[in-house]
């Protein structure tokens, strides 16, 4: 444990000397950043891979009991990607922007603070420190989308963020003390059999869903995640989309490990809600221009495919089915890590293109894979991965759910788990689409604006971050293998003390690295086949017409208009302009977007309309102080009044 | 592990290699049976049956031509749908012959190696920069979304009423074909059916032999490959043909007591699909565009409706 907290004050301290430094800050905190990271993981390594528990117990708090941190392997598997990721994000943030603009300091002060807060929180099993690392997150996560403040897409993401984080906030403070009436200290521990069945665990269970399902984003309560995932610097969004916002499911997991006997509704609920979001996140993606938003609303699919996993598990946990159970599990926990891993990957190279480019609006790219073919390569292995497709970790992970799913057919009495199959499948090609629309786009056919031709490569700092996580994406794809006995021990602790088969058996996985390495011998020795290859010196055969522009490629829109259209009674897409009439039509403005049902359609203007009411007691709050004194007069009064009657 | 990683008796090698040897030297030939098919009904004499085979050779030697627009990943449509072609056709059962690799689950990786042929296949249109392979690729995108659930829910009913998640049981399984579950089989033949045809780019979906690049969908993604990576396209469509052609078959082969006789049913099983699609494509035009979509919902209609049937 000691190590672990030396990771976590090493982390933390990170951004400090570049504030006092003139020059070469980043670098600073990149590499204590790095050094944290290392110490973390092997902590977190040493605890999935057998090594005992740790535990750290807080100096006693005015609550009572004394606060408790504890890395057990569920802390420890969140804990990967936590280390991970920041590191990779201080070394791509390096290159963000110079020393001298103005809020650099302040962006690396609280990368190292949204890290110690996420490290801190992953451990904790107490509630006190849990809600300190909690709104720890929350700060520094809302810090660090306003770093471009001046901008008021900036401004206004950062404002709903934290209207929504602290209204999650409150619904936890309400389940932990829902927890602390069940037992009567506030350290986590199991709760006893049968209160899953009362009203007050399903109160719990409410409240958690809503309280933890606000921070990962499940679909109805998703209002602030595309746009500060799209307003945040790039590293920012990476971390924010590839860790904290799986927090909500940390918080998830350490209810059903809580819990011995959760009731069929609750696995039937987490399912449902992750069938909604898959299906709903990937649609939605397919409708956005905005590179980062698009990738936003992925997060919000791949969240999906978590619960669905969770659902699973619970499902088969609570009709006694252990091999369900495993593989639903396994296959969410894995989906945590694995889409930690490419999402990260993805929105690092959204932020060199970015960066590249002065714009996140897709029909504006084009080419960009002759000019800058590793942040090419690097996205192209993220789209392959978040497609779940063989041979990289998203087919792994995707592959436990789809087992589970396959096995639990005749198990439940309803085909709960025929609606997964069908939601996953969906997702999948859907998905596909979305990322073929993507990297398409973006990286090929030709530029469409002056600026994608003379896009310029991202510098090494920036892509070997990159290179990093496509290589764990690759490992965790080729040999599932080595990460089969840490999901075990995680999915132990989930279970009830029964004992339970371990996924490599279940999953099959030797079988399952034999063919992806065949898969890969196979296109080697094609690609041997085809050399050596001849210069490409022609232009693209437009079927005869050889002085095609950049005007006449497909653009994004028009690639997922089918979709889209087949969608559009869930999109609601909107359509400007575009009408021609007469035969010789002139040139008419054309744009279509796909607002966000929950905030632009319902949140946005309910709130307005509750600004508009609190106008009205603007009056009573004129800002002079002795007013203010006399109400505090005046309702003592009342006070007083009401304890004498 | 309870499965050894290879088959390691004798039998089970010899059996592996016929099936090594049909899975990658016998998929030119079914487009050749088709066209005689297709050439014998309109009363032509047609091109020879093994015009396909003839085509990869001249294909081998012949340059091959890259636009100035493209980049590697040009080239990974090609290779990525042979490869994926072949490992898929290592999980798939021909006929009662055994399949090399069998194991739990492998009905998922043979689904998503198609997916990934796919997205492979789709990059690699996009990856010229012409609007006709940009609109033959956002056409699979969009069809392959209504097809990917209508396969999968036929997997889903044949696991529930086989108990099993490989293919080699589902399709082959004891059972399959008989009492309660001959009905729901019809019905997830019916989907795959629809499956087949629009996954392999045939009539009614698509017409491969129009000269008309605006309606097609997958020969249009394909118009900028020449040489070796165009032989390697075409092979990797009839290797498609050939292994989703064994899948939507094997369930009503009849089991014999040789294995060789089992090689041969299959053979002849091969034979009659071919006859099967080439039929269809002499007796019914190609849908409009817009019909195409309804027509893949008919096939996870059918999908469902099976599943339904194994419920009550």
């Amino acid at each position: 444990m000691n190590l672990y907290l030396c990771a976590v004050v090493v982390v933390l301290s990170s951004g400090v000397p570049g504030l006092f430094l003139r020059r070469r800050g980043g670098a600073v905190a990149a590499v204590l950043m790095s050094l944290g990271a290392l110490l973390g993981v092997a902590a977190a390594l040493w605890v999935l891979a057998g090594g005992p528990v740790q535990v750290f117990a807080l100096p006693p708090t005015p609550m009572g009991a004394a606060g408790l941190l504890t890395l057990d392997p569920i802390g420890a598997l969140f804990a990967l990607p936590v280390f991970l990721l920041s590191a990779c994000a201080a070394i791509y943030g390096i290159g963000y922007r110079d020393d001298h603009h103005d809020n650099v300091r302040t962006l690396r002060l609280f990368l190292g603070f949204l890290a110690a807060s996420l490290a801190f929180l992953v451990a904790a099993t107490h509630a006190l420190p849990f809600l300190l690392g909690w709104e720890g997150m929350a700060i520094a996560a809302f810090v660090l989308v306003m770093t471009e403040d001046r901008q008021p897409e900036a401004r206004r993401a950062g404002w709903i963020y934290l209207v929504c984080t602290h209204t999650g906030t409150l619904a936890l403070i309400g389940a932990f003390a829902l927890l602390f009436g069940a037992t009567g200290h506030w350290t986590f521990t199991a709760l006893p059999r049968g209160f899953a069945a009362t009203g007050l665990g399903t109160a719990l269970f409410v409240l958690c869903l809503f309280g933890f399902g606000l921070k990962a984003g499940v679909m109805p309560l998703h209002l602030w995640l595309p746009s500060t995932h799209a307003a945040a610097p790039s590293h920012v969004s990476a971390l924010m989309s590839g860790v904290l916002i799986k927090m909500g499911i940390l918080g998830l997991v350490r209810l059903l490990s809580w819990i011995p006997d959760p009731p069929f509704w609750w696995g039937a609920t987490l399912m449902v809600a992750g069938a909604v979001s898959g299906i709903l996140g990937v649609a939605f993606a397919l409708g956005q221009h905005d590179l980062k938003r698009l990738l936003a609303y992925h997060s919000i699919e791949n969240i999906g495919i978590i619960l669905l996993g969770l659902g699973l598990g619970t499902l088969g946990k609570s009709t006694g089915h252990p091999v369900i159970q495993v593989l639903g599990y396994a296959g969410a926990l894995l989906h945590v890590l694995n889409h930690s891993l490419f999402k990260g990957l993805l929105f690092l190279a959204a932020g060199s293109i970015v960066q590249a480019m002065g714009t996140r609006d897709l029909e504006r790219m084009g080419g960009l894979g002759q000019r800058m073919p590793w942040t090419a390569a690097a996205f192209l292995a993220g789209s392959w991965a978040i497609c779940g497709l063989p041979p990289l970790n998203g087919f792994v992970s995707e592959w436990f759910i789809y087992l589970g799913s396959f096995r639990a057919l005749g198990s439940f009495r309803w085909p709960w788990s025929l609606a997964i199959l069908a939601a996953l499948a969906s997702i999948g090609a859907l998905a596909l689409a979305c990322f073929a629309k993507a990297y398409g786009t973006v990286f090929q056919g030709l530029p469409r604006t002056t600026a994608a031709g003379a896009a310029l490569e991202a510098p090494p700092t920036m892509l070997v971050p990159m290179g990093i996580l496509a290589g764990a994406c690759a490992l965790i794809g080729l040999a599932p293998v080595l990460v089969a006995p840490a999901l075990d021990r995680v999915v132990a602790g989930l279970g009830n003390g029964a004992s339970l088969q371990p996924v490599a058996l279940l999953g099959n996985l030797p079988r399952l690295s034999l063919l992806a390495l065949l898969l890969l011998g196979l296109a080697l020795l094609l690609w041997r086949w085809l050399r050596p290859l001849a210069p490409a010196d022609l232009p693209t055969w437009d079927c005869g017409y050889a002085g095609a522009t950049p005007r006449m490629q497909y653009t994004a829109s028009s690639f997922a208009d089918g979709l889209v259209g087949g969608l559009r009674w869930v999109l609601w897409p909107k359509v400007h302009g575009g009408q021609v009439t007469g035969t010789f039509p002139v040139d008419r403005p054309f744009a279509s977007h796909v607002p966000d049902p929950i905030l632009d359609r319902a949140a946005a203007p309910a709130f307005r309309f509750l600004a508009l009411g609190a106008t009205l007691l603007r009056f009573f709050q004129g800002g002079q102080l002795h007013i203010y004194l006399l109400y505090v007069l005046l309702t003592l009064l009342l006070l007083l009044l009401w304890m004498v009657v | 592990m309870s499965q050894s990683l290879l088959p390691t008796s004798i039998p089970g090698m010899v059996q592996g290699a016929v099936h090594l040897l049909t899975l990658l030297l016998l998929p030119p030939l079914l487009p050749g049976l088709i066209n005689k098919v297709k050439a014998v009904i309109a009363g032509r004499s047609g091109p020879p049956v093994l015009q396909l085979y003839y085509d990869l050779a001249k294909l081998s030697h012949k340059r091959a031509l890259f636009s100035r627009t493209t980049t590697w990943v040009f080239l990974a449509g090609p290779i990525g749908t042979v490869a994926a072609g072949v490992v898929a056709g290592l999980l798939v059962p021909f006929g009662h012959t055994g399949t090399p690799l069998p194991f739990e689950g492998d009905v998922i990786l043979f689904a998503y190696l198609f997916g990934l042929a796919r997205f492979l296949t789709v990059l690699s249109a996009l990856d010229t920069g012409s609007s006709f392979e940009g609109m033959g690729a956002a056409r699979e995108v969009t069809f392959s979304a209504l097809a990917e659930p209508a396969l999968f829910l036929g997997f889903a009913a044949l696991a529930k009423a086989s108990s099993s998640l490989s293919l080699s049981t589902m399709l082959l399984g004891p059972g399959i074909g008989a009492g309660r579950i001959a009905g729901p089989l019809i019905l997830v033949l019916v989907g795959w059916t629809i499956v087949f045809l629009a996954e392999n780019a045939r009539i009614p979906v698509d017409d491969p032999n129009t000269h008309l690049e605006l309606t097609m969908i997958h020969e249009v993604m394909v118009l900028d490959h020449s040489g070796r990576p165009l032989a390697l396209v075409l092979y990797g469509a009839s290797l498609k043909l050939l292994v989703l052609g064994a899948m939507l078959m094997d369930p009503l082969l009849p089991r014999t007591t040789h294995a060789w006789q089992n090689w041969l049913v299959f053979y002849a099983g091969l034979g009659v699909l071919a006859l099967g699609v080439g039929l269809v494509e002499s007796m019914t035009a190609r849908f409009r565009m817009t019909k195409v979509p309804q027509f893949l919902i008919a096939g996870i209609l059918a999908s469902a409706f099976a599943f339904l049937l194994l419920l009550v």
